[in-house]
């Protein structure tokens, strides 16, 4: 499975949710697709956008919140996953493409290269719904069932290693920070004016 | 019974919550076990226990981002471990961090281990450039956490709040 025709598939889905991903190729293919304002790319703190995540999940408990996360990323803060499983955000689906590599930085292998199972991990961890898929249609799936589960899932999409020819786009990290901001204030304005 | 001042804990709880503070992230350390038990008693606070102390940059980042002031507490180790967060996440991306920083290591430390940090921790506050004051005598507390949430707002930035021996122990 391609990390970028995953993104495709449901890239449809991302309407009106907070979208938090890590840095490199998921936000550089993410972005190709179509960046909207409701999506944040954490281009560094490497690790921390399930962190993230789970503090707009927390403040926002109205709103729904996927993270795009890496096992480079996951395996920097496997801590996080004890304080995710640990709060249980039930707005937050945590998504982990796995292409056990560091790609954007040379393509050395990570420990899922040799057997670390981070579904195995994050269940272990302490959260509640966790899956391993590796064909597009098993993602779909898997996805959607978390959108609908209404609790916290961590799912791991084993990916090949492969990504854009680049990595920096012309959206400039405080423009997108800002915008986010905003769309994440105009929905809370939303829900007031009701 | 626990030297660490209940009262004087009290003054900075009551200073965060004047200040809007709703969410507290936290990694426990003997001079925090006040503030982080008045954090779990208090129904409107939400207390996310860490399991290292940069994942606070990343919950105060999204809380920030979705519209709910947030505090971390931790001791000056906790801000070591957390330099790198702190620089590509929190400066990088202009995020206000209020940081209540225990700090250990200084005149008056009798545990051994605690002697290395309390050095350095003024120097690469200074060396981030992140705004500090020191929180020593209660009658100042509240001012001075106001002033530097007042500051990380204005300047998107974070900034930091040492608490002292003087003021977090009672002996």
């Amino acid at each position: 499975m391609l990390r970028l025709d995953a993104l495709k598939s449901i890239y449809s889905r991302l309407e009106n949710r907070a979208v938090v991903t890590i840095m490199g190729a998921v936000a550089a293919e993410l972005q190709s697709i179509g960046h909207r304002s409701n999506f944040f790319y954490l281009q560094h703190a490497m690790g921390l956008a399930s962190s993230m995540g789970l503090g707009i999940a927390l403040a926002r408990p109205d709103s729904q919140v996927v993270v795009f996360d890496g096992d480079g990323s996951v395996l920097m803060n496997l801590g996080g996953l004890t304080t995710l499983a640990r709060y249980r955000p039930r707005n937050l689906v945590h998504v982990i493409f796995d292409n056990e590599s560091l790609l954007s930085v040379g393509g050395f292998p990570t420990a899922t290269s040799t057997g670390s199972d981070l579904a195995a991990i994050a269940a272990a961890a302490g959260i509640p719904r966790t899956a391993t898929v590796r064909t597009l249609d098993a993602f779909t799936t898997a996805f959607d069932e978390a959108l609908a589960a209404g609790d916290l899932t961590t799912m791991v999409a084993k990916v090949e290693a492969v990504g854009p020819s680049g990595y920096v786009t012309d959206l400039s990290l405080l423009e997108n920070r800002f915008q986010f901001q905003r769309y994440l204030a105009s929905t809370r304005e939303a829900k007031v004016d009701k | 019974m626990s030297p660490v001042s209940t009262a004087n804990s009290r003054v900075v709880y009551d200073a965060l919550k004047a200040g809007g503070i709703r969410l507290m992230s936290a990694l426990p350390e003997t001079w925090l076990v006040h503030l982080i038990r008045m954090a779990e008693d208090d129904p409107d606070m939400t207390l996310v226990r860490l399991a290292k102390e940069e994942e606070g940059v990343g919950i105060s980042a999204g809380a920030h981002l979705a519209g709910m002031r947030s505090a971390m507490l931790m001791q000056n180790h906790g801000f070591l471990a957390s330099i790198n967060a702190i620089v590509s996440g929190a400066q990088l991306y202009r995020i206000p961090l209020l940081m209540l920083i225990s700090h250990r290591g200084e005149f008056g430390e009798r545990d051994p281990w605690q002697t290395e940090g309390g050095g350095v921790t003024e120097d690469l506050l200074h060396t981030l450039r992140i705004p500090f004051e020191l929180l020593d005598d209660p009658q100042h507390v509240a001012r001075r956490i106001a002033k530097g949430q007042t500051l990380a707002y204005s300047s998107n930035k974070p900034v930091a709040l040492l608490l002292c021996r003087d003021l977090m122990w009672d002996d």
